[in-house]
């Protein structure tokens, strides 16, 4: 074997704590190794150089690259190592950063020791690597959405316009999301409707769109460029193929339901299509509100319907659908109302949320879009606005900033002042974040030509009052303690996960963090991209932000996707596992120990078989394996163990 | 508000108007070299005393008045000028208090297209009243309609450090020098009135102004750059009782002693004043006063002027001493 | 401190905001004008504290402040605002708010003889415009 190590400085980042060239002297008297080297930045243009310099001088059959994580740089050295013909898979990263340096700063002769003994076993394991070649697969170019929000919406766009086909698949009865919900937007108050409904019914008519509402993702098998999907689409218990969309059921049905899309403000048909707009514009039974399903009684959506298209029989239906990649864009829900008692948030009628607000002030909203308050319609006189309930509050919501509410709220104060002109807005704030363009002066704006009054403090209770609702804030500009008889109090409630985030992220066998969201591969370098390949992120399903970032990340999400696409097949990483099929006995324990559905049992031969492609090389198989009949390629048992003699020895 | 007590009849008293006789008095008192090579390009302007030059700071206009005799120009006394006010209103509904400077502007105009003024507040009040003439059209109109003129704002009203810069240049000033001040080590003042608002009367960089410093310098002094230069000396609060303003203006002294200041200069008379009676308590802690004069003074004293025109008088640090332990003044002069 | 439209935004605000030519509104309470402030030593309100006040419509409360009296007009404030708010004029619209009235907050007849005396006239009538 000839060997050879690269030791990194990385600049200070080992150099300054790792004695490097001590740990070169040492090394190359190391067993194998043909040449020890150290350099400042092997990542660098020269550093790569030099290693391919030395592979070739010295005619090495391995490298050991002793720097920062392989997650950072190792396909960087694998491709450095093939171009000087070592083949890749016989290139090792000891991470003497990550794992080293940074952790022992204050122990530089420890950390030396440290990295001379992960340089020594990663010696060891190249020693046993084999000369593998990566693995190749097809790819179907068909993507699926999850979420019809404007994420989802222009993610299918995009995709679709590029020329490949788009399942979307989305939750509620129609699409639009949250956008839909909205008045006008911030920062340029144009309204929501507006800029959204030539993106719904682009997306409702795309011919490469195949748009599936009142649906959701029961359970995905498969890889990258190879998922297939099982969705089931939920009873609407009516045929949209004959629907019309004429509505005449929705006005003739006796029984009422709380309408979701206005968040609880009015009442609406059993059987009902939530907003003008819709797309589809096809109406869903309520089946808890329902008549029929209720009391077996009533029947008079049947009767009214002219084509026949109201089928109380109608069952959810559950099909499957190809595809080689998925964007993840299940968006927001807000922080439950339960969680807020000292604002009476939930039990006082005219404390609503920032979503509610908007439906107050929307034009096809339950107020005809003038502002009157839920209790007894009254236009509010004085308004105060609370921002950060639950958001920045580590002990009873979330520590995060939820991102989106100051803009909000400054919109919110700025539209009920165009409303009610003589009426007095006032906003609680701990910090005004207005990062944005045309953002800050937005919010100045508010203050400085519309009269919103902004008091820097929270808000300690809010109660019931007679008419009036009593908020106990504080304005630590002027160290005073303020209260205000309020008409109407609006929270700016935290943004939490959609529910079922948590679960859907369990089907997709990718993470989310600790509150819900889905975690991305890098926070600066991968933002768009989740840890499980194929599988990306759009919008507020990776964290709270406004539109135009959700657009922009949803257009980076479709790039990604179609980069993907772009290729004929994908590589995939040998290192996997390989069964000795003379050693097998067939016992099956390695089909439960694997999580990625790679291991199944060939019943005619009784023996266990490994499915290359979804391997990810985990070794959970090779460990459970009783008999040592599963290995795992380039991690064999010899190599693991001669590795921790390295270590230990 | 509005109102010229009775209690400041006394100080009126002091105003006349410099007649010929006056004037060919002051420029007598030139030695005969004076301003040699200047005089044949003699200027001359309309110019704007104030009060208090006529009363509490006589050396201030003694002194420029030879100095600008020396240097070849004519300041021409307005023939009919009032009070400016001394601070300039700051209320956006009462254009009643530019009455007094617009008048003074208005027969300025008739007399010639610049206006000099000495006093910083001077300047200040006259250049902002003038800004408003030239830019408010709805005060304007108020004012004209109240003193029957029809002026609009198209007179330059200018600082006398500005004539130095501009008309004679510093270099042409460095060259009439005729008692070089040895490296007397003067820290320039600024306070506010000459700075500040910036956009109106773009004096100087009032953050970092530096035409005090170019001045010093041609004068053969070394400007002390000191942090304080450009704060606020607490001006007519010293009228409040209790001292207040003495705070404020100790800071602007120790910020120029510590940094090795022998003197401090400046333009305005309430300056002068706070900036020297903060040190009548201090004395006896820093051990050292520093003397506070108007630049003109050291400009008479560096061209080489008659101790007559000097005019100190009422100092709590006489800077007397420090003029004679550098020559700069002889052993009888009056400090 | 009780708040109400009518406090907020109500009669004296708006006759505070014609004295002054200033819109207080603009003010965020940055703070830069306190940070420059040469007075503030014997102030009883930081000069951004007096404007925190009129925004919250507390004008009495304001005009009580020394802060008003101690404002030399200078002018720093105002220079480096970044709101172009000019506090030396709220300064002295609040102040005006008493004196138009008739009230004096210095007495001319009080002044000490070495005041009369020694302070240039300069003082005087800026001192008597300001304080009467």
């Amino acid at each position: 074997m000839r060997t050879g190590v690269f030791v990194c400085w990385c600049g200070l980042n080992i150099g300054g704590v790792v004695d490097v060239p001590r740990v070169v002297e040492e090394i190359s008297h190391y067993p194998g190794v043909a040449r020890a080297v150290d350099y400042r930045y092997m990542c660098s243009d020269p550093g790569q150089q030099l290693i391919k310099d030395v592979i070739r001088e010295e005619r090495l059959d391995s490298v050991v690259i002793a720097a920062c994580s392989p997650g950072m740089h190792e396909a960087t050295f694998q491709s450095v190592a093939a171009s000087a013909g070592v083949n890749p898979y016989r290139c090792e990263i000891a991470n003497i950063r990550e794992q080293c340096s940074w952790p022992h700063q204050n122990e530089p002769g420890e950390a030396t020791r440290k990295a001379i003994e992960l340089i020594q076993a990663a010696i060891e394991k190249v020693r046993g690597d084999e000369a593998l070649s990566a693995l190749s697969i097809p790819v179907t170019r068909r993507a699926l959405i999850i979420g019809a929000g404007i994420a989802g919406m222009q993610a299918a766009l995009d995709i679709a316009e590029a020329g490949h086909e788009v399942v979307l698949v989305e939750r509620l009865p129609h699409i639009g999301g949250h956008m839909a919900q909205l008045s006008e937007t911030f920062p340029t108050l144009d309204c929501s409707q507006c800029i959204l409904t030539p993106k719904t019914s682009e997306v409702g008519r795309h011919p490469r769109i195949k748009l599936l509402t009142n649906s959701e993702v029961e359970s995905i098998s498969g890889y990258v460029g190879n998922f297939t999907v099982r969705i089931r689409r939920k009873a609407t218990y009516v045929n949209w193929d004959l629907c019309t969309g004429c509505g005449l059921c929705t006005e003739k049905c006796p029984s009422r339901a709380s309408s979701t899309f206005e968040r609880g403000l009015v009442k609406e048909p059993a059987i009902s299509i939530a907003f003008p707009q819709a797309v589809p514009h096809k109406p869903v039974i309520s089946a808890e509100a329902c008549g029929h399903f209720t009391k077996g009684k009533c029947g008079v959506c049947e009767k009214v319907c002219p084509v026949g298209a109201i089928d109380y029989q109608q069952q959810d239906a559950l099909f499957e659908e190809k595809v080689g990649a998925i964007v993840v864009a299940t968006g927001y829900d807000l922080h439950p109302k339960a969680k807020v008692g000292e604002y009476g948030y939930g039990v006082y009628p005219d404390v609503i949320d920032g979503l509610e607000f908007e439906r107050l002030n929307s034009a096809s909203g339950p107020t005809q879009g003038q502002i009157r308050r839920p209790s007894d319609g009254k236009v509010p006189k004085e308004v105060v606005f609370i921002q950060c309930v639950g958001s920045r509050d580590q002990e009873n919501g979330y520590p995060y900033c939820s991102k989106i509410c100051c803009m909000y709220t400054a919109k919110h104060a700025r539209l009920y002042k165009h409303k009610v002109s003589d009426g007095q807005p006032y906003v609680f704030y701990m910090d005004i974040r207005a990062g944005g363009k045309g953002y800050e002066e937005f919010v100045q704006h508010a203050t400085e030509e519309e009269g919103v009054l902004y008091l820097r403090g929270r808000v300690a209770r809010v109660f019931q009052d007679g008419d009036a609702l009593v908020v106990f804030g504080v304005d630590t500009l002027s160290g005073k303690k303020v209260e205000i008889r309020a008409d109407m109090v609006v929270l700016a409630t935290a943004i939490v996960p959609a529910s079922g985030a948590k679960e859907l992220a369990r089907v997709l066998k990718t993470a989310t963090d600790q509150y819900g969201f889905f975690s991305e591969a890098h926070p600066k370098l991968r933002p768009v991209e989740s840890l499980t390949r194929g599988i990306y992120i759009a919008g507020c399903a990776q964290a709270p932000k406004d539109i135009p970032d959700t657009v922009t990340q949803a257009g980076s999400a479709a790039a990604k996707v179609l980069a993907l696409f772009s290729a004929e097949r994908l590589s995939h990483s040998p290192a996997v596992a390989a069964v000795d099929e003379e050693l097998c006995s067939g016992c099956g324990v390695c089909v439960e120990a694997c999580a990625y559905d790679a291991r199944t049992l060939d019943t005619r031969r009784r023996v266990a078989v490994v499915n290359d492609v979804l391997c990810e090389g985990c070794g959970a198989c090779a460990v459970a394996c009783p008999n040592g009949a599963t290995r795992q390629k380039n991690a064999s048992r010899s190599q693991v163990f001669s590795m921790i003699d390295a270590v230990v020895g | 508000m509005n109102s010229c007590p009775e209690l400041l009849r006394p100080c009126w008293q002091g105003f006349f108007r410099a007649d010929e006789d006056e004037w060919r008095g002051v420029t007598a008192s030139l030695p005969p070299d004076g301003g040699q090579g200047l005089r044949e390009r003699r200027m001359r302007y309309p110019y704007f005393p104030g009060c208090t030059l006529r009363a509490k700071a006589r050396g201030f206009e003694s002194s420029a008045l030879a100095s600008a005799g020396a240097l070849g120009v004519q300041l021409d006394e307005l023939p009919n000028w009032q009070c400016c006010g001394a601070t300039f209103p700051l209320q956006a509904d009462n254009s009643f208090s530019l009455v007094s400077p617009a008048r003074t502007l208005a027969s300025a105009r008739k007399m010639g297209e610049r206006l000099v003024t000495l006093c910083s507040a001077c300047y200040n009040v006259l250049k902002r009243t003038n800004h408003v003439m030239r830019t408010d059209a709805d005060r304007r109109d108020k004012v004209n309609a109240f003193i029957e003129e029809d002026y609009r704002g198209d007179l330059e009203v200018v600082h006398f450090l500005e004539v130095l810069r501009d008309d004679i240049g510093f270099d042409a000033l460095a060259r009439s020098v005729k008692v070089p001040l040895g490296g007397l080590a003067a820290a320039p003042y600024y306070g506010c009135l000459l700075l500040r608002p910036a956009d109106e009367l773009a004096f100087d960089d009032p953050e970092a102004p530096h035409i005090l410093e170019d001045f010093l310098s041609a004068l053969g002094c070394r400007a002390v750059d000191h942090p304080y230069k450009i704060e606020c000396c607490g001006s007519y609060v010293a009228l409040e009782p209790g001292d207040l303003a003495s705070g404020p203006s100790r800071m602007v002294v120790e910020s120029a002693r510590t940094r090795g200041a022998q003197v401090i200069i400046t333009s305005c008379p309430l300056c002068q004043y706070n900036l020297d009676i903060s040190q009548q308590g201090a004395r006896g802690h820093s051990g050292v006063g520093v003397p506070v004069v108007y630049f003109t003074q050291l400009l008479a004293i560096a061209l080489g002027l008659s101790e007559d025109v000097l005019g100190f008088e009422g100092h709590v640090i006489s800077p007397g001493p420090l003029l004679r332990s550098i020559g700069a003044m002889g052993s009888e002069a009056t400090a | 401190m009780r708040l109400t439209r009518d406090v907020v935004s109500g009669e004296n605000r708006r006759k505070l905001r014609d004295i002054s030519g200033e819109e207080v509104a603009s003010c965020y309470q940055c703070g830069k004008c306190s940070a420059g402030c040469a007075m503030t030593g014997m102030m009883d309100l930081l000069p951004h504290q007096v404007i925190r006040l009129v925004q919250l419509g507390h004008i009495e409360e304001a005009a009580a402040s020394r802060t008003i009296w101690l404002c030399a007009s200078c002018l720093a404030c105002s220079a480096r605002c970044p709101r172009g708010v000019s506090l030396p004029n709220v300064m002295e619209s609040l102040r005006v708010t008493l004196l138009r009235p008739g009230e004096r907050h210095l007495d001319p007849a009080g002044l000490p003889a070495e005041v009369l005396e020694n302070a240039p006239e300069q003082a005087l009538v800026a001192g008597l415009r300001k304080y009467t």
